[in-house]
């Protein structure tokens, strides 16, 4: 608790006041919480894997869409030109959660503080990529597809992961996507489902049917979306009650059919989930303040439901968004697109603390942008290497250094 | 781009999809005319204008360039050529609405009337919320009726293309009026002209509001609607620089919306009236110079015949009948039906092998299949709410780049909102006595599948049915088998 020393003078804020509750949530024991006994180890989890890569452990992807303003995310405050550039969207000092003596968190992360004293919380900054494109689509689908600036590629990252290496045949699916319609590293052929309410799955299953042959490929996609539906939900049981509370918000139901997912299903390999609004060219510091507060209660509530499940010991979350913002804040008080940005990862095995380096603030590009310090294939060799165990370069197109954020 | 959420997915948790629609429906009398033309499947070959249309022909140019019709519109075009047919689908577009809109769509001030929403009250604000909400409702409903009544069907979808092209969301733009005319700028320039819409587009209040124009003023010039105008609306990635976006946002500085009637103003004090090099013009460019400096690009023309092409006649557009057709829309100077007559008339919108490639969207598959089917709802809150959880709410598009569209339709989710609402639509065709509708699809087993389905169904079920001699079975079959998602 001593990185609390600049709020104890003062009277509890309300991020602070969240912070203790929170704190209460998450330091007892999962049964203590739960207020039920600790239950087996769930029959979803696989006991081993089907082929080379460790599938047991599981990767849960947030989108951040719109590009999440990372300069007042891991705030840099002992650097002066952090205010310089931000006369208007500075956020004030003594409300930052101290990390570290140059970075601290926006005041609305502050329920996260806890897993960051447990180490669970790795945040990484300066991540993009060479040549940075500002178009939310481009800029996204290089993300999605983990390709070059100057190049187009239609299958996501892990659709090209699981090719290479498949899930288990009795898996439910490789992946489900919560909280958008849109597949992103799913994209391309993986057997990825978008899900609202899990457990309709059975009622859905009987609307569709998993066989018959395609004229065209329009066609095509159906049947396979039809052939999904019913492979899944002959793989998924779902009852399933748990102690967390979820946030009554969207991000929070998102947390909610995220954990429904993991615990009904027999197994699955990743789950991307979508928090949208974080385009904020315009009056960005009540905006963000809300999505940032929507986002660690939901992240925390998601650390309680895998706990629950027993799963969090096997769980790497990781946060990723097409682009940061720009420094400097524009003049609608708000912040235009930008490159350079930090992301999360959290996780039982997660090496908690500050990974990359951070991009400095007085060597801008022409266009006011930071210069990235890591390379967002990087994160995702980190991933397949670390996290999965198989080689990486088959699925990254080269090698890309690994980065410490998860534990051995 | 703005962050609108995804309110779908917060439906399919609420709703219980079926059994809700159920009480709203009622089965309209409409009345088809006796069956007369015997349906004959013929292939469109690479043939020329003057062909004639059988029924199948008849359908597929229906349903394609408007919403699946019902068997005596599908009658009424038998017969004709491919160039009666669709230059009277363009000669009959309509320009304003059959119905008549929200009363409050004509009120001469906004919600706020000025006010700014930090000075209300938070009763105030609350209340406030609530009308946006209701009007959001009201006018969603209202256009859905009006794609329901119309007696030209390809206006709409033009209107609905447009508002998928030049996205605009409720949730920013935060007055339903304005979106209200910006779907009636959308209505008269259908099929009017492309220079024209755009131009009219970039003082739209709904506009300035959604892409931050109305928040750019000199020497704080706001990049969102330049990036935009150029990466989405005309010309696409790579094609222009960031210094294009720079000097652009600067041109389009001094565009305003009045905040008591929520009108376009020109504030000559905001615009920067400097010198600018913007697309390879220079000199003290102001938004309609800027607009004529994009207008001039070669690329807009390919740029947007492609998208039309998306629309209307495969994923996959053809770069050399796309060029051709540009060609013909530049020298035009964008009007909007040369383009679209060069694309209906083009040999890849007949082939066979284009036919059942395109998905069809949310509100294509409800409309087309009340439309088709001869029902007629008397409540719409519930229809538009289907198209909503089908991924497609009206005046709310995900983002800048509006609906993806195309197979990006159809997930799982998606899916299954769409078969059960085709499921619930079979169930209300009475069964039995057979309503006029349905018994009026009825001429012979082969017709209902030839109405309805523009390729051979994939599962069992339709044959099946077929054999059984049950119609009612039939229609249920057809609408649930995959091909009727497809156009």
């Amino acid at each position: 608790m001593t990185l609390f020393t600049n709020h104890r003078a003062s009277v509890p804020s309300p991020a602070r006041r969240r912070f203790v509750a929170a704190a209460a949530a998450l330091l007892v024991t999962p049964v203590a919480a739960a207020g039920v006994p600790a239950r087996p180890a769930p029959l979803a989890a696989p006991a081993a894997p089907d082929t080379a890569a460790d599938y047991r452990r599981l990767l849960v992807l947030v989108e951040l869409k719109g590009g999440n303003d990372g300069f007042n995310t891991l705030v840099p405050y002992a650097d002066p030109l952090y205010r310089t550039l931000r006369p208007r969207l500075a956020i004030a000092r003594d409300a930052i959660v101290q990390l570290s003596d140059r970075a601290g968190l926006h005041p609305a992360l502050a329920p996260l503080l806890p897993l960051w004293q447990a180490r669970e919380l790795a945040l990484i900054e300066g991540v993009s990529y060479p040549d940075p494109n500002l178009s939310h689509f481009r800029s996204i689908e290089i993300w999605n597809t983990a390709s070059r600036s100057d190049q187009y590629m239609s299958k996501g990252w892990l659709t090209r992961t699981f090719e290479a290496f498949a899930t288990p045949s009795r898996f439910a699916a490789d992946g489900f996507v919560i909280g958008s319609y849109d597949l992103g590293p799913l994209e391309g052929g993986a057997r990825a489902l978008t899900i609202a309410n899990p457990a309709q799955l059975e009622h859905h299953a009987s609307l569709v049917s998993d066989h018959g042959s395609a004229h065209t490929e329009a066609l095509a996609h159906i049947l396979t979306v039809e052939a999904d539906i019913v492979r899944a939900a002959t793989r998924f049981r779902p009852e399933r009650t748990f102690a967390t509370a979820f946030p009554a918000n969207p991000f929070g139901n998102v947390v909610r059919s995220a954990c429904e997912v993991v615990g009904g299903a027999s197994g699955v390999a990743a789950l991307k989930l979508t928090l949208n609004g974080f385009d904020t060219h315009v009056d960005q510091l009540a905006r963000q303040a809300r999505l940032l507060d929507e986002l660690a209660q939901g992240l925390v509530a998601l650390r309680a439901g895998l706990v629950e499940l027993g799963r969090w010991d096997d769980t790497l979350v990781l946060t990723y968004a097409e682009f940061g913002r720009r420094p400097h804040e524009n003049a609608s008080a708000g912040t235009d697109h930008g490159t350079a940005n930090v992301h999360f990862a959290l996780g039982g095995r997660v090496a908690g603390g500050l990974h990359g380096a951070t991009p400095s603030l007085d060597r801008l590009g022409p266009d006011g942008n930071p210069v990235p310090t890591v390379d967002f294939r990087s994160v995702y060799a980190t991933v397949l290497e670390r996290w999965w165990n198989v080689d990486s370069r088959g699925v990254l197109g080269g090698r890309f250094a690994t980065l410490p954020f998860v534990r051995a | 781009m703005a962050g609108a959420t995804l309110p779908a997915l917060d439906f399919a948790r609420r709703i219980a999809a079926t059994g809700a629609l159920a009480t709203f429906f009622a089965v309209a009398a409409s009345h088809a005319g006796p069956a007369s033309a015997q349906a004959v499947r013929t292939q469109p070959s690479a043939a020329a204008a003057g062909r004639v249309l059988d029924f199948d022909d008849a359908r597929f140019l229906l349903t394609r360039t408007g919403f699946a019709p019902s068997r005596t519109e599908i009658e009424g075009c038998v017969g004709r050529t491919r160039a009666q047919a669709v230059d009277a689908l363009l000669a009959g577009a309509r320009t304003s609405p059959v119905v008549a809109p929200p009363g409050w769509t004509s009120d001469p001030e906004t919600l706020l009337r000025g006010r700014r929403p930090r000075d209300l009250t938070s009763d105030e604000r609350k209340a406030l919320q609530q009308t946006l909400r209701q009007h959001a409702l009201e006018l969603r409903e209202w256009w859905i009726a009006e794609m329901l009544a119309t007696d030209s069907p390809l206006a709409e979808r033009m209107t609905l293309f447009w508002h998928m092209h030049f996205t605009s969301n409720i949730q920013k733009v935060h007055d339903a009026r304005l979106m209200y005319r910006q779907n009636a700028l959308f209505r008269r320039e259908a099929l009017g002209n492309f220079g024209r819409l755009l131009h009219e587009v970039t003082r739209d209040p709904a506009m300035l509001r959604w892409l931050d124009g109305a928040r750019s003023r000199r020497g704080a010039p706001n990049e969102n609607y330049a990036r935009e105008v150029m990466e989405l609306f005309t010309l696409g990635v790579g094609q222009y620089t960031q210094h294009d976006v720079v000097d652009g946002a600067r041109a389009f500085t001094g565009l305003g919306v009045d905040p008591v009637s929520g009108g376009f103003v020109y504030r000559p004090r905001q615009h920067d009236d400097g010198e600018k090099t913007f697309l390879g013009v220079s000199g003290n460019l102001d938004a309609d110079g800027a607009i004529d400096a994009i207008l001039a690009q070669h690329a807009v023309a390919p740029f947007i015949v492609a998208k039309l092409w998306r629309e209307f006649v495969s994923p996959t557009p053809d770069q050399r009948e796309v060029e051709a057709i540009a060609d013909r829309f530049r020298s035009s100077h964008y009007d909007i039906k040369t383009a679209l007559r060069g694309l209906f008339l083009s040999d890849a919108f007949w082939a066979p092998r284009n036919r059942g490639t395109l998905v069809k969207s949310p509100v294509e598959l409800v409309v087309g299949t009340l439309r088709a089917v001869g029902l007629d709802p008397p409540k719409l809150r519930p229809v538009a709410a289907a198209t909503a959880r089908m991924g497609e709410v009206l005046f709310a598009p995900p983002d800048v780049r509006g609906w993806r569209g195309g197979d990006d339709w159809i997930t799982s989710s998606t899916l299954v909102v769409r078969k059960e609402f085709l499921l619930k639509v079979s169930q209300l065709i009475p069964a039995g006595r057979m309503s006029p509708p349905a018994a009026a699809m009825r001429t012979s087993d082969a017709d209902i599948v030839h109405v309805l389905l523009p390729l051979p169904p994939v599962g069992g079920a339709v044959a099946e049915a077929t054999s059984e001699r049950d119609p009612r079975a039939e229609i249920r079959a057809a609408l649930l088998d995959p091909v009727y998602e497809v156009k």
